[in-house]
């Protein structure tokens, strides 16, 4: 049984026939072949996955994409503005905020919540607010300085 | 331009495609006509299998087919072991790719099906009936050498896959004469690796040419290529591998395996490309876990602190099969690093190997040095606790003088350079250790008790002269190449045999070709894991690709830089021995003004309208550079905890990183790769496990139960540096991956010790959990 959903994806407008179980996240990579969007885990641990669904974060692991059905989500692939980056994205750029780069895209999505929840955060805000998303490589520092500068670039841009 | 580029901290060339979600990682690919494997894999830790019917599975919707080993009877040779440890008895058990009638770990392949979607695979899968007839299973690596113990293979007694030993000078002297004995068993917990990537693997097999592309989620695809020739059946020339975007590693992605060769296998049968990726409960189960030694150690030393001798007995226990490299890392790697940065007169460790019914064990980031140095700096601890002696001056005592071309350590290797007392130092002035240990003799605040650990460390890595690997039985060379080509327009492409995997080495080998050449790093680009595009190489692991692979790409700008030299001879009509180069010009000596850059030079040899008689065309060159040595860093650190003895929490309120990894190419990079290994280290002394029950079961089977370090659980890593270029090195760089590692777990665990000494505490099992160091403190009071 297949069920009709209409996702906005990036701006872009998706009408899919899909199976009820399929998860937001497949319905991204494999559905529309928008594979910025990684899975990290099986028990929505890492976020990797973490997409904006109407400008919230949310894990894309979670979610069924008939839960999606007339949505707007946001991956890693629509949040820099042509070639301008996100401040988020050249901030963990600048700042040395990736290594492998696989938890990267959600990362950087956890951060926009972040930044739009808390503007000006404090390093303790900043890993608080990154407990839901797990990243291997660097320890977490440079995320945090990434974040930190982001911040500052941000408040200059308002 | 050359001191500007080597040294800085530029941005990562690899990064624009990274942040924006346009990398290419192995699942991320689809081709046409593509169908996707499922693993079943067993139940059991160990069990018989008395039957498969794999009818209702196969009819299922959707299914394509379903292999078990039957099918792979002739067409698939069992998993090699690639490091054939010699003078150890070693035994390699048979490896299938899937099961023959018996399963030995919870995890091992049992049959594969192949449908036209994932969804429809992993329902299809649950229809595979398979009757097990369970047998008893061991996980510990010292029960399973017991008599009585289960065993895991009828031809291997005593579940012994090896026994190797290294020693040197008069142990038994040693421990007769000595005036202090200090003594303690250590367990090395066994680990998930973890990279946020799990293992992938994409297999395209074309029936009309015979040729097969695999896309995998690798550290080094031409071994990949080399072992899958023999267990495929496949002529080298007839496979290409491809890692592509490949998200961490932390050598978890350094064997091959079997659900690898069994999706090329399915590929092979039905012509048609083949992909599985695994979930990550599959990845915790089936891709390589690390560490788990049980460790008996003792040091011998006299009262005033000199240390005489060192005797161990480790049971490293290796999991169900023998992985790729797992027998040369609790040996080669760990045993010759046993007198670390100390002078230590006589050495002894037995290390038994040993089969369990767990997941196969293989390099883990550190891979047989972590466990090596957390031995040495606890029994550094203890000795300074028997002796009353300040952790400092026990360390301050023994350390090895600042030397700067060869030093001979007992184990027999040879120490490049190093100036340990140093590290040491810096360390010590930078955290104010008087201070902290001042503060530490007013007692507790509040129940709050503080602590310091320290961790002097010096690591074996650059692996390594290929010689030597022959010689300790490593199925391969050790040595790593570099193409450089010059373009027309000047613009550079670089090919290298590694295969890094976010450890930045486009960037930073974009950097060395800058600081040798004079152009812009942007304008080189760096191309690695491509078995078709790229020149042979051994890989990335044991922290070499900057350290072996860096040193081929050096030699090779040298080798175009000489080239360029003779060109702009001829081009400025003078001879070659007149010539000077700085910074990207040739020039006549004393004339700089009247100069070629090196963009000139490549135009000139690429048109070749005016080249010197008897040069070729074109401004190319490779080399493969086989290193004379291993490089040999080391570091000092110093970790300050808190201990709450009413809870038994501990929290990490600093720690102090100095590591020397010689010359930084770019020390963004580096202090990036030490953040992410001292937190790995971290994570063994505090938290992570992988715990099995006692019939074999992953009870951490899933990031729900498996405590990985997050952002909130630590604070800001203080990193320092000196600098000590390995003297055999081209550009003196000695490699700084697993660096973190080493040195951060028995600091950690020296702090919490340190902090509960007033309580009588003197050991505890790791991870060191509220739990387990709550039951300490009780335990210590009686």
């Amino acid at each position: 049984m297949h069920v009709p959903v209409t996702i906005t994806v990036n701006g872009q407008r998706y009408e899919h026939q899909v199976e009820p179980r399929l998860l937001l996240v497949h319905f991204l990579r494999e559905v529309i072949g928008a594979t910025g969007t990684k899975i990290g885990c099986d028990t929505s641990q890492c976020g990797a996955c973490t997409v904006l669904l109407d400008g919230v974060s949310m894990k894309s692991c979670t979610a069924l994409a008939v839960q999606a059905d007339g949505y707007e989500v946001t991956t890693i692939e629509g949040l820099a503005n042509g070639s301008e980056l996100h401040p988020i994205q050249d901030a963990f750029w600048e700042k040395h905020g990736l290594q492998c780069g696989f938890c990267t895209p959600g990362m950087i999505l956890a951060s926009v919540e972040l930044l739009r929840t808390t503007p000006d955060p404090t390093d303790e805000q900043i890993r608080h607010g990154l407990e839901g998303n797990i990243c291997r490589c660097t320890g977490y520092q440079n995320i945090v300085r990434a974040i930190r500068h982001a911040a500052g670039t941000m408040a200059g841009q308002r | 331009m050359s001191t500007r580029i080597f040294g800085s901290g530029i941005r990562r060339r690899e990064d624009p495609r990274l942040i924006t979600g346009t990398a290419t990682y192995t699942d991320d690919l689809t081709l046409p006509r593509m169908v996707h494997a499922a693993m079943l894999r067993s139940p059991h830790a160990h069990a018989r299998i008395t039957s498969i019917d794999t009818s209702n599975a196969a009819a299922a919707a959707g299914v394509v087919a379903v292999y078990t080993h039957a099918d792979t009877v002739g067409a698939l040779q069992p998993t090699p072991c690639a490091w054939l440890l010699p003078d150890s008895d070693l035994k390699v058990a048979t490896y299938h790719g899937l099961a023959k009638d018996v399963v030995r770990y919870v995890g091992d392949l049992v049959a594969v099906l192949v449908a036209e979607d994932r969804y429809a695979a992993e329902d299809a899968l649950e229809l595979i009936e398979v009757d097990y007839e369970p047998l008893p299973a061991v996980i510990d690596p010292e029960q399973a050498a017991k008599d009585g113990a289960p065993q895991l293979h009828d031809e291997i007694p005593r579940n012994q896959a090896f026994h190797w030993t290294v020693a040197g000078g008069d142990i038994d002297a040693a421990f007769e004469q000595a005036e202090v004995v200090v003594s303690d068993r250590i367990i090395q917990q066994r680990l998930i690796p973890n990279a946020m990537e799990t293992r992938a693997a994409l297999a395209s097999y074309t029936t009309a040419t015979g040729e097969l592309t695999l896309w995998n989620t690798t550290q080094n695809p031409h071994i990949v290529r080399f072992l899958m020739s023999g267990v495929c059946g496949l002529g080298e020339d007839k496979i290409r591998v491809v890692a592509p975007e490949v998200g961490g590693g932390f050598g978890s992605k350094l064997a091959v395996y079997p659900a690898d060769f069994v999706t090329v296998f399915c590929s092979m049968r039905l012509g048609r490309p083949v992909k599985w990726t695994e979930t990550r409960s599959e990845n915790y189960q089936a891709t390589t876990h690390g560490r788990d030694h049980v460790q008996q150690v003792e040091l011998a030393a006299k009262k005033d602190g000199t240390i005489t001798g060192l005797r161990c007995t480790v049971y490293a226990g290796m999991g169900a099969y023998l992985s790729t490299a797992a027998p040369g890392i609790p040996t080669i790697l760990h045993g010759l690093m046993l007198s670390g940065p100390y002078t230590l007169p006589a050495v002894k460790e037995d290390v038994y190997g040993t089969y369990t019914n767990g997941t196969p064990v293989d390099a883990y980031r550190g891979a047989g040095r972590p466990e090596a140095t957390f031995m040495l700096e606890r029994m550094m601890d203890l000795l300074a606790a028997e002796l009353e002696m300040d952790p400092v001056d026990v360390r301050k005592k023994n350390l090895i003088p600042k030397f700067d071309d060869g030093h001979e350590v007992i184990t027999t290797l040879s120490y490049d350079s190093g100036d340990y007392p140093a590290a040491l130092d810096k360390v010590l002035a930078h955290a104010d250790y008087a201070g902290l240990r001042a503060t530490q003799a007013k007692g507790p605040i509040n129940g709050t008790y503080l602590g310091l650990g320290l961790a002097n460390y010096v690591e074996m890595c650059g692996l390594g002269p290929s010689q030597v690997a022959g010689a300790i039985g490593f199925q391969g060379g050790l040595w790593e190449s570099a193409i450089v080509r010059f373009h027309p327009s000047g613009k550079v492409h670089v090919f290298i045999g590694a295969s890094p995997h976010g450890q930045g080495e486009e960037t930073t080998f974009a950097q060395i070709v800058s600081s040798e050449l004079g152009v812009d790093p942007n304008d080189v680009k760096v191309f690695h894991g491509d078995t078709d595009m790229t020149p042979m190489g051994w890989g990335t692991y044991g922290s070499r690709t900057t350290a072996v692979g860096g040193a081929a790409l050096a030699l090779t700008a040298r080798k175009i830089r000489d080239k360029a030299k003779v060109i702009a001879a001829h081009l400025l009509e003078a001879a070659v021995e007149d010539m000077d180069y700085e910074d990207g010009k040739f020039f006549v000596k004393g004339a700089p003004d009247q100069h070629k850059t090196i963009t000139d030079i490549a135009l000139m040899a690429n048109v070749a309208w005016n080249m010197p008689e008897g040069v070729e065309a074109g401004l190319e060159a490779s080399t493969f550079y086989d290193p004379p040595n291993f490089t040999f860093p080391f570091g000092t650190h110093l970790a300050v905890v808190e201990v709450e003895a009413e809870t038994g929490v501990v929290t990490l309120t600093r720690y102090i990183a100095l590591d020397d990894c010689g010359p930084q190419i770019n020390p963004v990079i580096v202090e990036g790769q030490v953040h992410g290994g001292v937190v790995q280290g971290i994570g063994q002394a505090l938290w992570e496990e992988a715990v099995y029950d006692e019939g074999g079961q992953l009870v951490t089977g899933s990031m729900l139960d498996y405590a990985l370090p997050r952002a909130d659980m630590l604070p800001d890593i203080e990193v320092l540096s000196t600098v000590t270029p390995s003297p055999h090195h081209p550009i003196g760089v000695k490699g700084v991956g697993e660096a973190g590692t080493i040195g951060s777990t028995v600091a950690v665990y020296n702090a919490v010790i340190d902090a509960l000494r007033p309580l009588g505490v003197t050991s505890i099992r790791m991870p060191l959990t509220p739990e387990r160091v709550w039951q300490a403190i009780q335990q210590a009071k009686g």
